[in-house]
């Protein structure tokens, strides 16, 4: 829209004409108070709080509603408006408890801001106040009424926001009540509960504290938490998150997650798992000693000193001696790139094996394959936020890509962006879409075929719910697209994939993301935990080195083959970072008897339960580093909780390294950097965020002078790693997401892509979910709330 | 036949419901008709009656609890059969509309939003209901008795226990 | 069933059928029924809505609902071309306390509020109507749902009206009990089946309001004045009244006087006489305390200011509002807390709770007057009810919160030593009142 050109408070500002004041005034760094308006949600002009002033208005004027107008002459301070907003603030601490001492929201409060800009606190009401209990309304959620300005925020954020529309307002004047979708009268323990996604975006957008949350209410003041941004270490979407961390007698807990640093890709969304399932990290059951199997069978706790060298001798002695083809290395999708790298560069050069894999769950070769001679069509997160027009075909962003299903919602509502999907399954963002269609879960590769055009495709597509008309049509819809980003979820795979990504890269202004489940499923694919593939999609048969190490110049075993090889026998060692393959393959431990197993895990899995040495490690939240996400995102995890005891891959790879008797410089290739200690080296503290880390960003520096450094290592990434080299330090260093697009080589080699989708659902993250007390407590409070629906169903029907 | 299966409504009322949803250019119009019918109906808004209208109308239960609960007439818990309503806003209260809320406490023995234990009688003290004209004034379900006075309440108290009273739904 | 009442001074046009069966369609064609639609349709697809609106322009008509907007006007912003189909909407809410004069015409001539939803309708383009009555009028919902059914079966709603080409439809509508859904836009959220809390504003409902349709809201005595208009003459009707405020209006006097009722009265007709002549004058020969001239969110008057013609422009210099036209007469034993205190406990339990100042100013000065009321008041409470009202005047989502300000100012400033009487322990309260506590929770709330 063209400009327009107004004043406000004496200043001239130029805004887009419909731009709202409110928000022209913020841009202009004029802030104007607000307790209902919150940006990308409906107007509401309810809390009066944002009155000002505008010339020839015979009333004062929300801003929140006006849109700003060519020659407008506004006010936003004077006696006058001071005079509304603390009459209004009068008015609604008359009915506030005042709290403040106990209340969460206690210093991050824009309630009390607001009295203290405006010093309403004089009260001049006799009256009692109205007081109600406190309830909870599921294992996350509490609402203490009496705390409720009714802004009405939570009840858009969950409607508008998250398409679930499980808070409503009830009653009138002032009863007016916010209430949950479960009445109490339908409740088996008569207390109200929401039945919903429990996301906590309603908690987050409180202005005050009566929403508060299950993890964290009553634990701490604000002020007495340091914060640190970092990547959420669950989904593939890469939300950035702001972890709340104190110290304890044994390191530091998180206690906080939420999304108050609003500048990642994320802007204000954080899923369940990103805003309460960190608390895994602080789990009892965490290995804090590693442990060594002793000859009568059992794990005993013993020396780091003792663990380490026992490893690295018997991994040495089983190189030597049954050569590098008889270990395999399974690594991780929560690796950071730079422990990703370092563990197959240990794997290839120093155990002299390509036999190394992880758990994959997107064919991420196929697609990197494709793509790499098409610059500019891979999409990154950010464009979920713009995209005229989106097709997804197959996965289920809401249940597991939350963070892309509310952009895509957000880019629904307010640029009316068009959604189309093809999915073997109803999901949710149906409910958005512009178009749907339905077809078997078998027949995603005769979609690929006949979206790529093949007519004849057609009748493997054909579903009950749709006729091939409706695919025609689809196919031209979407084909009439301008612009179009493709979602892929991973039922799309090897020479489907490709077959699919070869059209659309022939169509102008097509981008496409393939989305996976996991926080660093991308960076594992890009890094090289694979068999076949050198990082950065070089073919493993193509070179016996990489950059300046000798590598085995064939393809290894993958992660079937590997089992297979130890129930043969011929497993003489296996090397597992981060991974639970015995569970997730459903592996006879039996067949793993003879084979010396060392694990890095944070729990005693049924993986770690069958290793010889099981050394306790740190989490992505207690280290740095930086991941990819789905999209092909690049950021920073810093790190913010510390547990005594454990260690990072990082550090415990190159130990291992270490003693097996490699070289360790030419492993991770420290030193290079600057020498001086500036008198920061002491690491993190208890209770602190890695203060090293932070001077060195905070002043551009990397000094690499230690091995366990991923500084140095990503130094390597940068300059080996095709599509990496695209990187920006600084953007990285200064928490900023880049987008990379991968650079392979073309091929068209067949290979087994082995893609095994997690399945996990809102409630579930792999083996982190199992450990964390508050999924856990979703999941059964859901299972809960399913049961009772049933009842009432069952009651319903007995009543009829 | 009614377009919901098992319906909780009668089927004059089922039948009524069936044509509402279609009358309006959005469905969800017929929202506040159907609750004060199927109160009508029912005798209040039950659990039951939320359900059904919110599928008849396809909206959450919620939707319908919001509004439900936005209107004073509506209500969730049973009142008598005769809900009697006395106004007490200003044009009543000038002619004596308290005095006869009093004595109707009085006489049927119960308070603002009581029921009388033989189910008879319900009282409420209401807010302006457009009479004001013929103040004091009271409604009994949807019967209207103006220019009341203590005594005349009482021959209107009788002729509803002896099922002499209007009705009008 | 309400009795009518009648005087020399009244001058009989919304009226004049009333008493007289029209409620049946035969009798109301036999008195000039319909006849006024058909003027209209015969001008002729070209003429017509300007006609319309010329004549209604003309005539000075302004809005009965409360607001006095001119009816003309508005119909004129209605833009002639619109995506979405246009609708016209008949506010029947009337609940504004002291106003009971819809009820009247409801009863008496429901075809005129068919027949003036036809002419709104043909002015604007629209091909549907709304007639919402407020919950309460039952018995006149069925009247008027059993009127719009012989309208129809006498082919004069529903396809081709008299064979103008022009379909026409109508949906009679109810409320369940809520002040605030009068509101024009709270209104629309009502009978889009939504809680009752108003809209934004701008856009106005002349452009987007029903249904997102551009839509013409008018109070039912508005509406059922338009077939009358285009019968007489515009010009006609607007020498009945005064300047600016043409024609003549329903009033309905009640409270403290000899006869109480609704009187059809031009507009600017004297408010003293109207209560000492038209009414009867104060009851039982009591003497005269104040008047709340307009329903009850009119500031009140005093005895020496009751001297002044009853039109929106008069009144407004006069410091109060006509209002919908329900002028309440107190005599000398009232009590003017008690009575501020029934007015504002009013408000407080009607408000829709949407803006903090309305709900939460209400919820205060209600607490705080039930106190003054109950002997427990200290000097400061008249300061903060004043502080109170004053805070929310014109700083409310919507009028009801001046509504409940602007007589509430009225009462503490006019007759503030009566509440420090109160204050100082030298009346008692009222034996009876006592404010019905506001419910919890669903079903019991209100
Ligand atoms: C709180 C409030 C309540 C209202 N109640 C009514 C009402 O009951 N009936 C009515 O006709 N107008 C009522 N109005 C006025 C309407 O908003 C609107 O102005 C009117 O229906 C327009 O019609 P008119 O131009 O014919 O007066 C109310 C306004 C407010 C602010
Ligand atoms: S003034 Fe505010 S709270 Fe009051 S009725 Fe209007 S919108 Fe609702
Ligand atoms: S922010 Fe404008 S009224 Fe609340």
């Amino acid at each position: 829209m063209a400009d327009v050109t107004f004043t406000v408070d004496g200043t001239r500002i130029t805004a887009p004409a419909g731009t709202l004041l409110i928000e022209a005034c913020k841009s202009a760094g004029i802030e104007i108070p607000a307790f209902c308006y919150y940006p990308g949600l409906s107007l509401q002009a309810a809390c009066r709080m944002c009155v000002v002033r505008i010339e020839k208005m015979p009333k004062l004027q929300t801003a929140c509603t006006t849109p700003v107008a060519e020659g407008m002459v506004v006010q936003t301070e004077t006696p006058e408006i001071a005079q509304a907003r603390k009459a209004t603030l009068q008015l609604l601490l008359g009915n506030h408890p005042l709290d403040c001492p106990v209340c969460d929201a206690g210093g991050e409060c824009e309630l009390q801001d607001m009295t203290f800009k405006y010093g309403a606190a004089d009260s001049f009401y006799a009256e009692p106040k109205n007081h109600r209990e406190e309830q909870q309304w599921s294992p996350v959620v509490f609402f203490d009424r009496p705390r409720c300005i009714l802004c009405y925020r939570c009840v858009r954020m969950c409607g508008e926001g998250m398409d679930v529309f499980a808070l409503g307002i009830q009653n009138r004047g002032a009863s007016s009540v916010i209430a949950p979708n479960v009445p109490a009268v339908q409740s088996p323990d008569d207390l109200a509960h929401v039945d919903c996604e429990q996301c906590g975006m309603c908690i987050d957008a409180c202005p005050v504290g009566a929403l508060t949350s299950g993890t964290y209410r009553y634990k701490t003041r604000p002020w007495e938490m340091n914060h640190v941004a970092t990547v959420c270490t669950h989904c593939g979407d890469g939300c950035k998150t702001t972890l709340g961390v104190r110290s304890t007698s044994d390191g530091s807990e998180i206690v906080r997650g939420d999304n108050r640093d609003k500048s990642g890709m994320n802007g204000d969304f954080l899923c369940n798992k990103g805003r309460y399932a960190f608390d895994f990290a602080n789990s009892p059951d965490r290995i804090t000693t590693p442990l060594v199997r002793q000859p009568d069978g059992t794990l005993k706790p013993v020396s780091w000193e003792a663990a380490l060298d026992h490893a690295g001798k018997k991994l040495r002695e089983l190189r030597d001696t049954r050569g590098g083809k008889s270990i395999g290395v399974v690594g991780s999708n929560r690796l950071t790139n730079e422990e990703a790298y370092l563990l197959q560069k240990f794997a290839r050069s120093v155990l002299q094996t390509n036999n190394i894999d992880h758990h994959r769950t997107a064919d991420y070769v196929a697609f990197a394959q494709a793509l790499s001679d098409h610059p500019g069509r891979t999409a990154s997160q950010l464009d979920t936020t713009t995209a005229k027009a989106v097709m997804i075909i197959g996965g289920d962003p809401t249940n597991e890509n939350p963070l892309t299903a509310w952009n895509l919602r957000s880019d629904v509502r307010l640029n009316a962006a068009r959604l189309h999907i093809v999915n073997h399954q109803q999901i949710k963002l149906t409910r958005q879409a512009k178009s749907f269609l339905q077809i078997s879960d078998l027949s995603y590769g005769a979609l690929a075929a006949f979206l790529a055009g093949d007519d004849s495709a057609v009748d493997g597509l054909v579903h009950p719910a749709a006729d091939a008309a409706a695919f025609h049509t689809f196919r031209d819809t979407v084909r009439a697209e301008e612009s179009l980003l493709v979602l892929i979820g991973n039922e799309l795979r090897g020479e489907d994939l490709k077959r699919l990504l070869n059209f659309g890269v022939t169509l102008p202004n097509r981008k496409f993301a393939l989305l996976s489940d996991y926080v660093n499923s991308r960076g594992a694919a890009d890094m090289g935990l694979l068999p076949d593939m050198l990082p950065g999609y070089t073919p493993a048969t193509s070179t016996n080195s990489f950059g300046e190490t000798a590598i085995p110049m064939a393809a290894g075993l993958d992660m079937l083959e590997i089992f297979d090889a130890a129930a043969k026998g011929d497993l003489s060692a296996l090397y597992v970072v981060g991974a639970n393959p015995v569970l997730r393959y459903d592996i006879d431990p039996a067949t793993l008897k003879n084979t010396f197993i060392v694990v890095q895990e944070m729990f005693l899995t049924e993986t770690a339960a069958i290793a010889d040495v099981v050394l306790p490690a740190a989490n992505l939240y207690e280290k740095s580093g930086s991941v990819t996400n789905s999209f092909g995102d690049l950021q920073q995890v810093s790190k913010a909780g510390d547990r005594s005891g454990v260690r990072s891959d990082f550090e415990m790879i190159v130990r291992i390294a270490d003693k097996m008797g490699a070289n360790i410089k030419a492993l991770v290739p420290f030193g290079k950097g600057t020498y001086a200690d500036m008198g920061q080296t002491r690491g993190a503290q208890s209770g602190e965020a890695d203060r090293h880390a932070v001077w060195l960003t905070a002043n551009h520096l990397e000094p690499r002078t230690s091995p366990f450094d991923a500084n140095a290592i990503l130094d390597e990434i940068q300059r080996l790693v095709p599509g990496y080299d695209k990187m920006l330090r600084l953007q990285l260093l200064s928490g900023n997401a880049q987008h990379l697009e991968p650079a392979a080589q073309p091929s068209n080699a067949t290979r087994r892509d082995l893609v095994l989708p997690s399945n996990d659902k809102l409630f579930t993250s792999g083996t982190l979910g199992r450990f964390s007390p508050m999924l856990e407590d979703l999941q059964v409070n859901d299972a809960r709330l399913a049961a009772q629906k049933l009842v009432q169903i069952d009651n319903q029907a007995a009543a009829d | 036949m009614s377009e919901v299966a098992n319906t909780i409504f009668s089927p004059e009322l089922a039948a009524r419901f069936d044509k509402l949803v279609t009358i309006y250019p959005l469905k969800r119009s017929a929202l506040v008709p159907m609750l004060l019918y199927a109160q009508d109906e029912v005798g209040y808004i039950s659990d039951a009656v939320v359900t059904e209208i919110a599928q008849r109308i396809g909206i959450y239960e919620l939707d319908v609890r919001n509004v439900l609960s936005y209107y004073s007439m509506l209500r969730t818990r049973p009142a008598g059969k005769y809900n009697v309503q006395v106004c007490t806003n200003i044009s009543c209260m000038l002619r004596g509309g308290y005095e006869l809320l009093d004595h109707c406490k009085k006489q049927l023995g119960i308070g603002h939003k009581e029921v009388t234990p033989d189910g008879l009688f319900s009282l409420e003290e209401v807010e302006c209901i457009g009479a004001c004209c013929w103040a004091p004034a009271a409604q009994v379900n949807y019967d209207f008795h103006d220019n009341l006075t203590p005594g005349k309440m009482d021959e209107v108290f009788a002729m509803y226990r002896e099922g002499r009273g209007k009705d009008v739904k | 069933m309400p009795q009518l009442v009648s005087h020399p001074d009244e001058v009989r046009v919304l009226s004049r059928r009333f008493g007289q069966g029209a409620a049946d369609i035969d009798k109301y064609i036999e008195l000039d029924g319909y006849k006024a639609v058909q003027m209209a349709i015969e001008k002729g697809p070209a003429q017509m809505a300007s006609w319309i609106i010329d004549t209604m322009k003309a005539s000075g008509l302004r809005g009965r609902g409360g607001a006095g907007f001119p009816t003309g006007l508005k119909w004129s912003f209605v833009p002639k071309q619109s995506d979405k189909p246009k609708y016209v909407l008949v506010n029947g809410d009337e609940s504004e306390p002291g106003t009971c004069k819809d009820h009247v015409i409801f009863l008496h001539d429901p075809h005129a509020v068919i027949e003036g939803t036809m002419i709104a309708g043909l002015a604007i383009g629209s091909k549907m109507g709304f007639i919402y009555l407020r919950g309460e009028y039952r018995y006149l919902l069925k009247m008027m749902e059993k009127a719009v059914a012989d309208a129809y079966a006498k082919g004069f709603l529903g396809k081709n009206i008299f064979g103008s080409g022009i379909d026409f439809d109508i949906i009679t509508q109810t409320g369940a009990g809520a002040y605030e859904v009068g509101e024009e836009s709270a209104l629309m959220e009502s009978l889009e089946g939504k809680r009752g809390v108003p809209r934004i504003k701008p856009p106005f409902p002349a452009v987007v309001g029903l249904y997102g349709g551009p839509t013409v809201i008018n109070n039912a005595e508005t509406i059922a004045a338009a077939p009358h208009i285009l019968l007489m003459g515009g010009e006609a009707y607007a020498k009945l009244g005064s300047e600016r405020n043409g024609g003549t209006r329903l009033f309905g006097i009640s409270g403290h006087v000899e006869r109480p009722g609704v009187y059809e009265l031009p507009m600017g007709y004297n408010l003293k006489k109207a209560i000492y002549d038209v009414a009867g004058g104060i009851k039982d020969g009591k003497k005269l305390k104040a008047v709340v001239p307009g329903g009850s969110s009119c500031p009140v008057l005093t005895p020496d200011e009751i001297d002044v013609g009853l039109d929106f422009d008069q009144m407004g210099k006069a410091g109060t509002m006509l209002g919908s036209g329900g002028i309440v007469v107190l005599d000398e034993t009232v009590s003017i807390v008690e009575f501020a205190l029934r007015t504002i406990a009013f408000y407080q339990h009607e408000s829709c709770g949407w803006c903090i100042p309305c709900r939460e100013g209400t919820d205060w000065i209600k607490k705080t007057l039930t106190r003054v009321h109950a002997g427990g008041g200290n000097k400061k409470d008249i300061d903060n009810v004043q502080y109170l009202a004053e805070n929310m005047l014109g700083r409310t989502f919507c009028p009801l919160g001046d509504a409940a300000a602007m007589p509430t100012l009225g009462f503490v400033k006019k007759f503030r030593k009566e509440f420090e009487e109160y204050i100082e322990g030298k009346r008692v309260e009222h034996p009876l009142i006592a404010i019905k506590p506001m419910g919890e929770l669903i079903g019991a709330a209100h």
